[in-house]
């Protein structure tokens, strides 16, 4: 029988046996915890795995920053020829779909598995294993559809039909290169990532908050990343329907968008924007949540109108339903629908309004402080209503068929992505990281590059809308002299080099700063460096690995922060407690906590080899289905504690809950934890 | 040793000298456990997938060419209705398997469950019954969108039964090595609803893909 490390050192009971008979599934033992590669690839940590979530994030974005320059560099000048014509659809494509699917969502996820556990005072996700699946599993499927780029020749097979592939354009009659199959496939794949992770953390918002932390005294943030969940629950089913019509159409000979037989070309876009324009506040809700915790942390005021903030959100992700078609108005859908989608999209713009209103009326009369976080949460306000009006301008369906896919419309939501989200999340990376790595990230390098970025940001994206207004197309590879586009073609690419210059600047202020601190120039955080409200704070930087010390009873909306502030017999808000006097120090040693696990990752690199298989070669299909099989099969009859972890629960009666039938994708999967 | 089912959520997983007093009284924020609700939040996002594969049907049904049979044509209303009789029927069986898993009456539990394998195996059998009989009639995936719309659609119900048998027959599988316990009461409930999910999902189908026409 084989041997099961001790595992997970700290946290362990000291006296807990280090042998163990059981075998959980054939040859294979526990992975073990220690430390290494192997504490990363296995772990089932909610917060090791939110920050593989956000370092896989911010490689994407770098991947598709880069063919953004490309495509920049290509339309610098007129008669450019940096990029062919089929490159360059290709490079537009890969940049929207590696910037949309494979960094802003997981970079929202990143958050999303960080702090929602933190932020209800639980300590890890519903289902932690279900957890890491799901990272692995986008992973696998993000580096699938990037190995399109190489595979059968140098941009040869990359997709190359928009990131909203509009079918028949996407049919093997008008895209015959293997793109498309790469496209519908790996978006599939990291669908299953996205609903899987939004399963989890709806299950861990509803069922694991902190004793009386009911949901009106979750923090914003947590709200919103909630709200993206939902969202993503109902908007990924329906992708998935659009994109296994379209693999079969394009594997199987199916008909769905076959003109010749009928098919109706409008079926794709109807079913693609039903998914995508949720998927546009899947993407923002995060930012917005975010800058919701920086702007009342850095004002030091509460949050103003707090029902309103939440109400809005879910507004919002309501509403969010009932404007696709607003995507479709050049299309031919008819002056009935176009002047009801026109008028649910005007009304989308009042919850938005009433946040942006909300975040304004926060810092009214507070004492600012403009660290770098709050730098980048107020150029989100103001970046984002600049996007958000020009999007109220797109509701205007008579405008709007001017403006269909011209650059007005890049420069659209490029306001609303970079200006509204990508600026938010760096954000909330300069905020959290005291909290995740335990040092800060300098704040001299951190202001110069933010006014890089924005001043950067603006220059690229400010004159599209002049060149949109000006008739220039969108996903055009070149144009000529003499069309009036030269100048602001020129100033887009140098902003462009300058949103790089300061993405860079952000890469070196990691490096330095740990520099920094590792010779201990720079003061260690404690647990709460902003004198921040909610209750991740409330325990050491970096976050021991089993979050609290102990359970938090929950009283009040901002609990932390009533915990360190009270008010005197005059009113005046008064100091009770230092941070640290009410802080857990994270020296409890007597949790325990889920045990690392193979299976998740195998079974996820079943799915992108399922994926080759159906391109290239169907046996293939077979491997990769054997690992996933395999990986649940595992999985399932895997107890979710190794029984070694604490000398004295039945590992018979672990056995015997876990092990039945759990091949569907997520139940009875992990969060038996004994209570002993 | 004794079996226990703990369903405590990880906030209350902690034993700390502290939190040990009040770690039992507050099971889940809900009062339902972890697995239940992510099986009813699945099957929520799972009415999208057939919400999206039904209105492909719907929009595409009658496009047929000139000489193709159309659905009034290809149905076997008298067949179908026996199979959605079973599979319906298979609904009662795994209800009778949970009750008596309730009263840990294994011997019955085991008997329920293998028939409702088995009642849904037969319904699977009969569709692919009744996928050969339109395949020789002429319907075959690729002929015209209602053929194309109408495989994918039932074929989607057929692999979501499909996977729901092999759920059920990992419990049978269970209590053969004599791991089925009243314990596991709640696994088999989370198994009964995706099994009704799925038998609610083919009403509707059968409704409006076999009887509308009609």
């Amino acid at each position: 029988m084989a041997v099961v490390e001790q595992e997970q050192a700290p946290l362990e009971l000291e006296s807990g046996e280090d042998q163990i008979t059981e075998r959980p599934l054939g040859a294979f033992t526990r992975p073990g915890g220690g430390g290494g590669w192997r504490s990363w690839l296995f772990t089932v940590d909610h917060k090791k795995i939110g920050i593989m979530y956000g370092a896989a994030g911010l490689l994407f974005f770098i991947i598709g920053g880069i063919y953004a320059l490309f495509m920049r560099l290509q339309l610098a000048r007129p008669n450019n020829s940096i990029l062919s014509a089929e490159t360059y659809n290709q490079v537009f494509t890969m940049h929207g779909v590696v910037m949309i699917f494979l960094a802003a969502i997981p970079l929202g996820a990143a958050f999303s598995n960080y702090l929602i556990p933190l932020q209800i005072g639980a300590r890890d996700v519903a289902f932690p294993r279900l957890n890491a699946f799901s990272f692995w599993v986008f992973l696998g499927g993000g580096l699938f559809l990037l190995t399109s780029m190489f595979i059968g020749g140098w941009w040869e097979n990359a997709p190359d039909g928009g990131w909203f592939a509009y079918s028949p354009n996407t049919g093997v009659l008008f895209s015959p290169s293997k793109g498309i199959d790469f496209f519908a496939i790996g978006l599939q794949i990291t669908g299953i990532a996205s609903l899987v992770g939004a399963i989890n953390l709806i299950v861990t918002v509803l069922n694991m908050r902190s004793p009386g932390m009911t949901l009106m005294k979750m923090p914003v943030l947590t709200w919103m990343l909630f709200i993206v969940q939902l969202l993503l629950l109902f908007a990924m089913p329906v992708i998935s329907v659009a994109l296994f019509l379209l693999t079969f159409d394009r594997l199987f000979d199916a008909n769905f968008f076959n003109v010749a037989q009928g098919a109706d070309p409008l079926l794709w876009q109807h079913l693609f924007w039903i998914f995508g324009h949720p998927e546009v506040y899947i993407l923002i809700l995060p930012s917005f949540g975010v800058i919701s915790e920086i702007i009342p942390t850095f004002s030091r005021k509460p949050i103003f109108g707090y029902p309103f903030m939440i109400f809005s959100g879910i507004a919002i992700g309501f509403m969010g339903w009932g404007v696709w078609a607003h995507h479709m108005f050049a299309s031919g859908i008819g002056p009935v629908a176009v002047a009801a989608f026109s008028v649910s999209t005007m009304f989308i713009a009042v919850p938005t309004g009433v946040k942006i209103l909300n975040w304004l009326a926060t810092m009214w009369g507070g004492r600012i402080r403009f660290t770098t976080p709050m730098l980048y949460a107020t150029s989100v306000v103001a970046m984002f209503t600049i996007g958000g009006l020009s999007g109220v301008t797109h509701s205007l369906a008579a405008a709007d068929t001017q403006q269909t896919d011209t650059y007005y419309i890049v420069a659209h939501f490029h306001y609303v992505i970079f200006g509204g989200i990508i600026l938010g999340f760096f954000g909330g990376f300069y905020f959290w990281w005291p909290k995740m790595f335990g040092y800060f990230l300098s704040e001299k390098i951190g202001k110069s590059s933010f006014w890089v970025m924005v001043i950067g940001f603006n220059l690229t994206f400010g004159p599209m809308h002049i060149l949109g207004l000006q008739g220039m197309s969108r996903r055009i590879q070149t144009y000529s002299e003499g069309q009036g586009f030269d100048l602001w073609n020129l100033v887009a690419t140098i902003g462009a080099f300058l949103i790089a210059v300061a993405t860079a600047m952000f890469i070196a202020n990691v490096f330095i700063s740990w520099r920094a601190h590792r010779a201990g120039k720079t003061p260690a955080p404690g647990p709460d460096p902003w004198d921040a409200r909610s209750l991740e704070w409330m325990t050491a930087s970096p976050v021991p690995e089993h979050n609290f010390d102990e359970t938090i009873e929950v009283e009040r909306q901002d609990e932390f922060w009533h915990r360190k502030w009270g008010k005197d017999e005059t009113g005046r808000v008064v100091r009770r407690a230092t941070a640290e006097e009410v802080a857990h120090d994270g020296s409890n040693t007597n949790v325990h906590l889920p045990s690392p696990s193979y299976w998740p990752i195998v079974a996820a690199l079943g799915l992108p080899i399922i994926g080759y298989g159906l391109i290239y070669n169907l046996w293939l299909c077979v491997v990769g289905g054997l690992f996933v099989l395999g990986g649940l099969y595992g999985w399932v009859f895997e107890p979710v504690d190794d029984p070694n972890a604490d000398g004295h629960h039945d590992h018979e009666a672990h056995g015997t809950s876990e092990e039945t039938g759990a091949e569907e994708v997520d139940e009875n999967s992990s969060e038996e934890v004994s209570v002993d | 040793m004794k079996i226990v089912l703990r369903r405590f959520p990880l906030t209350e997983t902690a034993t700390t000298e502290t939190s040990n007093d009040h770690s039992e009284d507050h099971v889940s924020t809900l009062g339902v456990s972890n697995d239940k609700l992510g099986m009813w939040v699945f099957l929520g996002s799972d009415c999208l997938l057939f919400g999206g594969l039904i209105s492909t049907y719907m929009l595409y049904k009658d496009r047929i060419g000139p000489d193709d049979l159309g659905p009034e044509e290809m149905f076997d209303i008298p067949f179908t209705s026996v199979s959605s009789f079973v599979l319906l029927m298979s609904s009662l069986t795994v209800v009778l398997a949970i009750t008596a898993l309730r009263r840990n009456d294994i011997r019955r539990c085991r008997i329920w469950l293998l028939s409702t394998a088995i009642l849904g195996a037969i319904f699977v059998g009969g569709q692919v019954y009744e996928f050969t009989v339109f395949y020789r009639e002429g319907l075959g995936y690729t002929t015209n969108l209602f053929g194309t719309s109408f495989f994918t659609l039932t074929g989607f119900h057929g692999v979501h039964v499909s996977v729901g048998i092999i759920m059920l027959m990992s419990m049978y599988i269970q209590s053969m090595r004599g791991k089925l316990t009243s314990a596991n009461e709640e696994k088999l409930e989370i198994i009964g609803l995706y099994w009704h999910f799925v038998d609610v999902v083919w009403i509707v189908i059968f409704t409006i893909v076999y009887l509308f026409p009609q």
